[in-house]
């Protein structure tokens, strides 16, 4: 198990968080692109929801044309070199590539496509440029991924896109959300500045959109409005201690350690209670912060967390104790928490039932990791805009049209919180979406 | 890497340097033979040079009559391989001289190696040897436009050598072991050896001893450790005591195409267990060979569709995992038609649509089916 020691400068907090997929070298990636067997129907680009054309940008790589291969990743996925890094690689292209069928480990694909696409942003290689004007403006709500993206491709047809954006830098979740280990901050800003370089959208920051009237005047500017909020603050879990100093919600702690790094106190003993990618996240990057116990508290089996298993793996490896099958009953503690109180649950075929039965784990902190509440409110706001039982926007699957015809969406805020490269795709599409949408009036 | 491609000249240094070196290595190597390898222009200096190493202590000579590039321009090297007649003069010249065994070099770069094969023969040589480098051009540059190496912005064809030459060199060995008036003559076999793979394969078509350059180049001497492990390990398992027991064994196997047997029929078999689905073979029979492999939606393993598998191997060279793809026999072995015996009989087709050659029931795509592919 590893001892994490709390990081008192930037370098140790980078040394914490070191890179789990570090950038290749030259030699590397030669060899490594050599692997390819340039399969037919690839399955790794099956598998890809951007449909990457893998095996070409890895011969490409191959024959020394790495600008060609970053163009090959860009053209289907602009947010190409944060995915490289970020993507669960293992459940998407790496996991479908078919050496794993002869248990040969397979191309590392994330790795090859950063290697390419971080040479363009490194050099400020320019690979794209607006389309003529068209005379249309579209308004994007949120920088996230899925806006991006979305910017990036109808620049390329020629519109005029402006985004709003509530915070202070772009990229949503990349930034502030995804685990420090998995990409840097410097890393996810190159990228989206090499991309408003050449694409040249405006992007008002700290300029969120929240009441009816700046709604009603963009309806009014744009042709067009895409919404890419993605999801809202950390759920709350309706127990007694909720306000208690101590208690925070896993996305505001991860936000508030990708912007404050070293200087974030975590205390000695932290509870997280969650079974999702997030929960592991914040459990993981408790003990990085040099917490000395860290409990990650879910309430069924370990077998039925929502997270990945590697994602299980990595947290046990950084030192995170699992304990399962426990309910919060109460956030203990006076105005500072001390500790939080559990039943033990049982799973009957499927339905969670506990008695009386309690158990109480002492800590200074504590991390709520149950999901993230949806957008709601916001999206109530805006008429004929329908959301289906879960709280996501309704949309049409290929053009990613709302039911209210004037606005389009995707990502989180769509598919109810999957990857950055989700987000990228659904984001292109809404594009081609309006395009179609805008030309056919 | 495939290969090494050279424009290196022989040797630039003093004779006696050599002269010396040949002796020392006599010296601390005794039981080991040494060959001087030599190239000069007239009678006089051959007469001479052999003397020389002669007297340094070289057990045989062997005649460097294949350099592709420089030496030739000044009439050595291969402009001698290259001409039967000045070959053959020059081969009773040093063997007049010579009380060693000589053997002569041959160049590859020659449309039929037999015709300086065998003048070497006539000229009395003790022994052959080939294949030396072939010539070539590896690359261009592509800001400077001028051919790899680059010597001072331009450059020139050299010699090409390693495993790509393989295959060319054992062409070349068979052709000469063949040869009813060469075929008593040893054989040096040389070009691209660097496993005890490639030594046996080139024993097996008539090399009695065999030469490295490039993998020595590559490795080091050390790489002759595996070639000798794989050989003894071969002949242990074959229970052969001396080279001379396979030397040649291949030979009777190798025969012109019109003596195969026409009633061999072989069809592809995937092993659905080992199959990876990269579809490597599916794509290279549909678009290089015969359609005859199929896919169906929701499965990546291939199926060969027997009715249009003709045999041809393709897909069992690129499938990229052992043993996954066989070419499994369906003639029951009873039935021997050659090429030559149809022609004896008479029976060959002489024209394109005549029903003999056999192709008639070949699978035709439909012109939809062939352009499934076509991307836009
Ligand atoms: C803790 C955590 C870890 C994750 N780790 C990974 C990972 O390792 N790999 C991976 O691929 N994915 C990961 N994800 C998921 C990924 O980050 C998201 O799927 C992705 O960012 C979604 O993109 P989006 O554009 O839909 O939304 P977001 O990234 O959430 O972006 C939405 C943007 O809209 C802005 N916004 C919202 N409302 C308004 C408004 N009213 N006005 C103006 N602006 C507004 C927000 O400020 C934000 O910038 C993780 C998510 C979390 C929470
Ligand atoms: C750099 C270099 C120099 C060579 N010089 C000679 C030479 O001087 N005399 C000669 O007979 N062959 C020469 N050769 C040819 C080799 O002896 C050999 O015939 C040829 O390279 C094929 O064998 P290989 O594939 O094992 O290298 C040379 C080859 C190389 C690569
Ligand atoms: S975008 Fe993600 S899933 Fe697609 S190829 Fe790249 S790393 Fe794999
Ligand atoms: S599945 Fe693997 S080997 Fe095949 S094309 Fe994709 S990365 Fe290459
Ligand atoms: S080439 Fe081999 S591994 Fe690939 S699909 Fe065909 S049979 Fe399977």
């Amino acid at each position: 198990m590893a001892e994490y020691k709390k990081p008192t400068t930037e370098q140790e907090y980078l040394d914490n968080f070191a890179q789990k997929k570090p950038l290749m070298n030259p030699t590397e990636a030669y060899y490594e692109s050599s692997r390819c067997l340039f399969c037919y129907d690839a399955p790794c680009m099956n598998a890809c929801p951007t449909g990457i054309d893998i095996p070409l940008f890895i011969k490409q790589i191959n024959t020394g044309n790495v600008k060609g291969a970053a163009k090959t990743i860009f053209d289907s996925n602009w947010i190409g070199n944060a995915c490289g890094k970020v993507c669960p690689t293992g459940v998407l292209c790496e996991g479908a590539c078919v050496y794993n069928g002869q248990d040969v480990p397979p191309l590392q694909i994330g790795r090859l496509q950063n290697f390419a696409t971080e040479q363009v942003i490194r050099e400020k290689t320019p690979l794209y440029a607006p389309g003529p004007d068209n005379g249309r403006q579209v308004a994007i709500v949120g920088a996230g991924p899925a806006g991006i993206a979305a910017a990036c491709e109808l620049r390329v047809m020629g519109y005029t896109v402006d985004i709003y954006e509530a915070k202070e830098k772009p990229s949503g979740l990349t930034v502030y959300g995804v685990a420090p280990y998995k990409i840097t901050n410097e890393e996810v800003l190159d990228e989206m500045e090499y991309l408003q370089n050449q694409m040249g959208y405006d992007i008002h920051y700290q300029s969120p959109i929240t009441t009816k009237e700046q709604i009603a005047d963009l309806e009014k500017r744009y042709d067009a409005i895409f919404l890419g909020v993605g999801l809202g603050p950390t759920a709350t879990l309706g127990i007694e201690g909720e306000n208690l100093e101590g208690v925070v919600g896993a996305v505001e702690f991860i936000e508030e350690l990708r912007m404050q790094k070293h200087k974030v106190e975590v205390p000695k003993n932290v509870v997280v209670i969650g079974g999702g990618n997030t929960a592991m996240d914040a459990a993981s990057e408790s003990a990085r912060m040099g917490a000395e116990n860290v409990y990650l508290v879910y309430r069924r089996s370990k077998d039925r967390m929502g997270a990945y298993g590697f994602e299980y793996e990595l947290a046990v490896k950084s030192g995170v104790k699992g304990v399962f099958s426990a309910q919060p009953k109460a956030l203990l503690g006076e105005g500072k928490v001390n500790g939080v109180s559990f039943y033990r649950t049982k799973d009957v075929n499927g339905k969670l039932e506990y008695g009386d039965e309690t158990f109480t784990i002492d800590c200074d902190m504590v991390i709520k990791a149950t999901g993230q509440a949806k957008m709601g409110s916001f999206l109530q706001m805006i008429d004929g805009l329908e959301l289906d039982n879960r709280k996501r926007i309704k949309v049409n699957l290929e053009s990613y049209q709302t039911t209210n015809p004037k606005y389009f969406a995707g990502g989180d805020a769509v598919n109810g919180g999957a990857e950055v490269v989700n987000g990228a795709y659904e984001g292109k599409q809404a594009a081609k979406g309006i395009h179609a949408w805008l030309n056919a009036l | 890497m495939a290969g090494f491609n050279n424009i290196e000249l022989i040797t630039d240094r003093p004779l006696i340097d050599n002269l010396k070196e040949i002796e020392e290595v006599k010296k601390y190597f005794p039981d080991h033979a040494v060959i001087a390898s030599l190239m000069v222009e007239t009678r006089e200096q051959w007469i001479q040079i052999i003397k020389d190493v002669e007297n340094a202590g070289a057990d045989g000579i062997e005649l460097n009559f294949g350099c592709p590039h420089g030496m030739c321009e000044r009439g050595m090297g291969s402009a001698v391989g290259q001409e039967p007649a000045v070959l053959k003069t020059i081969v009773e010249w040093v063997m007049d001289a010579a009380k060693i065994p000589v053997i002569t070099k041959l160049t590859p770069n020659i449309s039929d190696i037999r015709e300086p094969g065998l003048a070497a023969v006539q000229g009395g040589t003790d022994a052959l040897s080939l294949i030396n480098t072939i010539k070539s051009i590896v690359g261009i540059d592509l800001d400077s436009y001028a051919p790899y190496p680059i010597v001072d912005g331009k450059g020139t064809n050299g010699g090409y050598c390693g495993p790509a030459v393989k295959p060319i060199a054992l062409h070349m060995l068979r052709e000469l072991a063949q040869h009813e008036k060469i075929t008593k003559t040893p054989i040096s076999g040389i070009g691209g050896i660097e496993t005890w793979r490639d030594v046996v394969e080139f024993i097996l078509l008539g090399a009695s001893s065999v030469q490295v350059c490039t993998a020595v180049m590559h490795y080091g001497f050390g790489i002759v450790r595996e070639m000798e492990a794989g050989l003894i390990q071969f002949m242990n398992e074959k229970g052969y005591d001396t080279i001379y027991d396979f030397v040649g064994k291949a030979l009777p196997n190798v025969v012109e195409w019109k003596n195969l047997n026409l009633k061999h029929k072989v069809v592809a078999n995937i092993d659905a267990d080992k199959c990876i689905g990269c579809q490597l073979c599916y794509i290279a029979c549909d678009d290089g060979a015969h359609q005859a492999i199929k896919i169906t939606e929701g499965n990546r393993i291939p199926e060969i569709i027997d009715e249009n598998c003709v045999g041809c191997n393709l897909c069992s060279l690129v499938c990229p995992v052992e043993e996954c793809i066989t070419m499994e026999k369906r003639d029951d072995g009873t039935q021997h038609l050659t090429w030559a015996e149809r022609t004896e009989a008479d029976t060959i087709p002489t024209d394109f649509n005549d029903d003999r050659a056999g192709g008639k029931g070949h699978f035709v795509p439909t012109v939809q089916d062939a352009l499934k592919h076509r991307k836009g």
